[in-house]
């Protein structure tokens, strides 16, 4: 019985040498380990032996059993390991074909810099005042201190609706609107985005083109304040090692008024063919509310103070994104949107 | 403004570079936008004359010259230009020589004929094309007979010079003055102005007797000086004169002329030669025009007058427009003897109204209508008197005639000294405060402990308050010393109103969709209206008009998104951008009564969506076909995300831009909110579009007022939820929204969603019906439903839709 039991052992370990499927594996452990099973037949014979040696006889069948089993196991989680791996061989796909595509819309950049504008001029506490784009001429040129013929409305070339009502030319009178219905409320902190109108079309002016106005009014405002208002707003727009300068300038509602530059960020202020080698940028006009714009707002210009700026939108986007032509904003190219 | 560097340098001791004063101007304010060199890269290029001038043997327009520039050697030249001729004196280069742009002249055959140097022209020599005559354009420059041979062209036409470019705001007018920007000059230089010394002699004969001034119109002519000289001779001015105007971009005519463009020049004040002869009696009267009345200005253009023109005339005529333009009548001319030089100070506002009405801006004009130095009138007639003694050989009548009303009293401001630090957040002590003021020329008059009563120069006419000090003061300290700060106030953060966060959502949702924004202008063409159909009576072709737009394409304002966004289309379809999905967010305005019953129109927040094409088109599949029903689901997943309720889509067939039986009226709550659908094939076609494009316009007000504000959360619920579907046949017109409704009505509160999953015609079913199938999903909040109250339930819907639609139950 033993040699019988021994040669199982054996012929199941050469057999398994030999299957490649499951299938296999498991006619084996049916022919050998089955009820109907080889080993299960010589176990049923046990009966014969004389007593002393069915134990020894019964502890050998089961280790052969238990050994058996165990091969056999191995053998099928081998198989099913190279069956796995043949199956997923299968399943290979060329990852380098492009994914899905998800329609994203945009936004157009004007709104991308007016948004983030709004953003930082709110977190320094100012309110986002708006106006009306077609506007009285009182609003627009006589409450800025701008009256009828006076020489610096050639300034600004001008669409007339009536010759009492314009289309603005700047989002300055929002700023005589907002003192209007906020007279005597001080601190004032407004910024204004919008559409503005000038009869000036080429590679650097479009008839049609964006704004935005700031006015602070309160006790004590200072023009260090206002500096101080605009690099913070410079260094969290283009970025904090970016520098301002100012310049003397002229806006009839503004005395003293700036032009406002910005340092060079392609040449960080050495010099390049972007900056005219000038190492700075014009981007806004400022400057401390005019007496008589505060007293056409209804504040008394011997107690409080303020400044206003002014800033075009398309500058700072072309700035900002490397926009060379003025009228891309306006031509709505697809590809153009799409990018931003 | 365009001023000689060297001329400046006759007033004031300049030891910088003309850039690095450039740059210190634009820091205080007198922007210098350029300093151009005049020389622009020429080398050896000398003074020579032409000794002889015949036709080329072989060419017709070509001329061989003979020219020698030391009256010894000579040069065989073959020169193009038709003006050449024996005798003139010309700029002659070299062989060897440069011009400007790097051009080096060689030894050259031309025809045949070999030529040994250049006779250049003014623009070879690059000379400032607004400084020369028609004449001087075309042919050779033909110098002065005085001119020395061999001289190089660099130092007789004072080419070693710069013109400092400035770019000067409304404000500082003064500046157009050399003087004044040398007064500029030397308050930031800390040196002292060196003004022109006149002296000149006086014959015994009076201007008064002479010429007499009458001014009618006090207020529109507060000062009128006239001054006469005899025997003036008629020639070109010396070089030097010439070679200042041309730095300012002004053609040399005649010495008379001239110098009266050189005292413009110089002394910012503008004046006028009449040829004396030509005035009746000597006489100049200042009134206004004559209704209709007309002249003839210097530029040979007939002025249609008005009676708020103000005309400088003699007892019969008219004789020049008061600070705008000259008449020809009495120009000086080659044959002039005696001049009457005017110099004077009119109205600003009232030059300016003339000058904008005639369309005719001159030096004169743009000095005048920004007022200039009244006190200087006299001294600039001395100054022109001088030189027309120096360089016209003229004989200074004693005197002027001064006619000055009403003289003007000089500007006084008070100026407290901390306001000074107070505005600018400076610490700049008093006494520089006072320094400043003084380097310009303002004059202390009074001191007390803290202000000081400053008397303006009377050039300085834009100052007037103690804010325009404080600018003068800050600028000159320069504005680099302001010190950043930020404003005392309390920062709480800003907030958008209600109605910018809703914009900024509707933003959001469009990008979200797949949507691009796009920016059109606000203006549009009236012929737009008729692309879209418009009827005539449609209250859309009542837009505001722009009086005075670029182009008739730009005449009036949109009372509709549609132009803009299918002109987008169109410009994208012609670069093959084909598939599109855009939306703009902007503004139509609409009349209301304006003008006659408002002051202003009205300004409407406008969502307008336009898409068409092929979107998410990806190599696995094709894509989705952008139809009516694409366009609808971004409309209806915009109205969900704003929570907005009780929508309803009406089918719309009056809407002339839109396909008839593709278009649906949006209403929210009952309100009207919009319109969606096919635009009409037609209007595609007539903005050149191919077929199939699908628009939709939203009132973003109504979107405002029926969007609701934070909403409550509905609990999820705790019972099973059951589905169960129906399909019927119907005829085909009944809406599925009439379906959905009853459906609902009948369902009431247990039945929780209701989607469309099927829709059928053809030849399954009767023609003229349609098979439509629901998904209906029946849950209770508070108990499992059992079948027999879902079986009622849809026993009663099913029964409810036979006998409204006579709907029959599809297998
Ligand atoms: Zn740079």
């Amino acid at each position: 019985m033993r040699t019988q039991l021994e040669k199982i052992k054996s012929e199941v370990k050469e057999a398994l040498n030999k299957v490649k499927s499951l299938e296999e594996v498991n006619e084996l452990k049916v022919k050998y380990l089955g009820k109907k099973g080889e080993l299960t037949q010589v176990l049923r014979g046990m009966g014969q032996l004389v007593p002393e040696e069915r134990p020894i006889i019964g502890q050998l069948a089961n280790e052969i059993r238990d050994e058996l089993n165990k091969v056999l196991d191995e053998q099928v989680k081998k198989i099913k390991k190279i069956e796995q791996e043949q199956k997923l061989n299968l399943e290979t796909i060329d990852v380098t074909l492009p994914g899905k595509q998800f329609l994203k819309g945009t936004k157009h950049p004007l709104s991308l810099v007016i948004e983030e504008a709004k953003q930082i001029f709110m977190g320094l506490g100012f309110q986002i005042a708006e106006g009306p784009e077609i506007e009285t001429d009182y609003y627009n040129f006589e409450a800025l201190n701008l009256p009828k013929d006076h020489p610096a409305r050639d300034m600004q070339d001008t669409f007339y609706i009536t010759s009492d009502v314009v289309l603005r030319t700047h989002t300055s009178p929002v700023q005589v609107r907002s003192m209007e219905s906020l007279t005597p409320e001080v601190p004032v902190k407004i910024i204004c985005p919008g559409k503005v109108y000038r009869k000036d079309d080429d590679a650097t002016h479009s008839p049609m083109f964006h704004q935005i106005e700031g006015l602070v009014i309160d006790m004590g405002i200072r023009m260090s304040d206002l500096k101080g208002v605009l690099l913070a707003f410079v260094q969290q727009m283009f970025g904090p090692d970016r520098k301002i300068r100012f310049r003397p300038s002229y806006f009839p509602f503004t005395e003293p008024s700036a032009e406002v530059d910005v340092s060079c960020g392609i040449c960080k202020g050495d010099g390049c063919k972007a900056c005219s080698y000038t190492g700075w940028l014009e981007i806004l006009g400022s400057g401390m509310v005019h007496p008589n714009v505060l007293k056409y707002g209804g504040y008394d210009p011997t107690k409080v103070k303020g400044f206003a700026f002014g800033m075009g939108v398309e500058r700072i986007a072309m700035l900002k994104y490397n926009i060379n032509d003025m009228r891309l904003f306006f031509e709505n190219d697809i590809r153009f949107l799409r990018q931003f | 403004m365009r001023v000689s560097f060297k001329w400046l340098k006759e007033y004031v001791d300049i030891d910088i570079s003309p850039e690095e004063l450039a740059e210190k101007l634009t820091n205080t304010g007198v922007a210098v936008e350029n300093v151009e060199y005049l020389n622009k890269g020429i080398e050896n290029v000398v003074i020579g004359e032409v000794l002889e001038a015949v036709k080329h043997p072989n060419a017709e327009k070509l001329s061989l010259c003979q020219v020698t520039t030391d009256g010894k050697n000579r040069f065989q030249v073959v020169c193009g230009a038709p003006n050449v001729r024996a005798g003139q004196k010309v700029p002659f280069a070299l062989v060897g020589a440069v011009l400007p742009g790097n051009v080096k002249i060689k030894k050259a055959k031309l025809r045949g004929t070999e030529s040994q140097g250049m006779i250049c022209s003014a623009l070879e020599l690059g000379i400032n094309e607004d400084s020369l005559n028609p004449e001087q354009k075309e042919g050779i420059l033909v110098l002065d007979d005085s001119a020395t041979l061999g001289t190089s062209i660099i130092d007789y036409l004072g080419l070693d010079d710069c013109v400092l470019e400035f770019d000067l705001t409304p404000n500082r007018s003064d500046c157009l003055s050399v003087i004044n920007i040398a007064r500029e000059v030397a308050a930031i230089l800390g040196k002292e102005v060196k003004l022109p010394y006149v002296r000149f002699k006086e014959i015994d004969k009076t201007t008064e007797k002479v010429a007499q001034v009458e001014i009618k119109d006090p207020d529109l002519c507060h000062r009128y000086v006239a001054k006469v000289v005899e025997g003036v001779e008629i020639k070109p001015s010396p070089q030097w004169l010439q070679h200042k105007l041309r730095c300012a971009g002004m053609r040399p005519i005649n010495n008379v002329v001239d110098i009266t463009n050189y005292v413009l020049m110089e002394m910012g004040q503008p004046l006028h030669a009449f040829d004396y002869d030509f005035l009746r009696e000597g006489k100049i009267i200042v009134r206004k025009a004559h209704k209709n009345e007309k002249i003839i200005t210097l530029d040979g253009n007939e002025r249609n007058l008005t009676d708020e023109m103000l005309l400088i005339t003699d007892p019969e005529k008219a004789v020049a427009i008061a600070g705008v333009m000259g008449g020809l009548n009495s120009e000086v001319t080659e044959k002039t003897t005696t001049v009457l030089i005017e110099s004077a100070y009119f109205n600003p506002v009232n030059v300016r109204r003339t000058s904008t009405a005639l369309g005719l801006r001159s030096e004169a004009s743009i000095r005048f209508e920004k007022g200039i130095n009244i006190e200087t009138v006299v001294d600039a007639v001395n100054r022109a008197a001088q030189l027309l003694q120096d360089l016209a050989g003229g004989r200074v009548l004693k005197g002027v005639v001064d006619n000055y009303p009403n003289p003007i009293k000089r500007t006084i401001v008070e100026l407290e000294l901390n306001k000074v630090n107070d505005i600018l957040g400076t610490n700049i002590k008093h006494d520089r405060i006072k320094e400043i003021l003084k380097s310009l020329n303002f004059i202390v008059r009074e001191e007390k402990e803290n202000a000081i009563t400053v008397e303006v120069p009377p050039y300085r006419t834009d100052v007037s308050i103690p804010e325009d000090l404080i600018e003068e003061v800050a600028r000159i300290d320069g504005y680099n010393n302001i010190p950043t700060t930020l404003p005392f106030s309390a920062t709480s953060k800003g907030q958008k109103t209600l109605e910018q966060k809703l914009r900024d959502k509707i933003m959001d949702i469009m990008t979200a969709r797949g949507l691009s924004e796009v920016i059109n202008f606000s203006f549009i063409n009236k012929t737009n209206f008729d692309k879209l159909l418009f009827s005539e009576e449609d209250e859309r072709r009542n837009a505001i008009s722009v009086i005075n737009p670029l182009s008739e394409e730009q005449g009036y304002m949109r009372t509709t998104l549609l132009p803009g966004l299918l002109d987008t289309l169109r410009r994208n379809i012609y670069r093959r951008n084909e598939n599109l999905g855009i939306f703009e967010l902007g503004k139509v305005y609409l009349p209301k009564g304006f003008p006659e019953k408002s002051t202003l129109p009205e300004e409407k927040w406008t969502l307008g969506i336009a898409v068409r094409g092929t979107l998410v088109s990806h190599w696995q599949n094709k894509g989705t076909v952008v139809d009516f029903y694409y366009l609808k689901g971004i409309i209806e997943d915009l109205l969900i995300q704003l929570k907005l309720n009780s929508i309803e889509f009406k089918p719309c067939k009056d809407n002339p831009s839109y396909h008839p039986g593709r278009t649906a009226y949006i209403y929210v709550e009952d309100e009207l909110l919009g319109i969606l659908g096919e635009l009409h094939p037609q209007v595609a076609d007539n903005y050149g579009l191919p077929q199939r494009n699908y628009v939709a316009e939203l009132d973003v007000e109504v979107l405002l007022k029926l969007g609701h504000g934070p909403f409550m959360l509905k609990q999820l619920p705790k019972y099973p939820a059951v589905n169960r579907d129906l399909a019927i046949v119907v005829k085909d017109e009944i809406p599925a929204s009439d379906l959905l409704k009853v459906i609902s009505e009948v369902g009431g509160k247990l039945l929780v969603d209701i989607e469309v999953f099927d829709l059928y015609k053809g030849n399954q079913i009767p023609q003229g019906y349609k098979s439509i199938a629901f998904s209906l999903i029946f849950q209770a909040e508070d108990r499992t439903l059992t079948d027999k109250e879902i079986n009622d339930i849809h026993e009663k819907i099913h029964k409810a839709l036979a006998d409204k639609f006579k709907a029959s139950l599809r297998a």
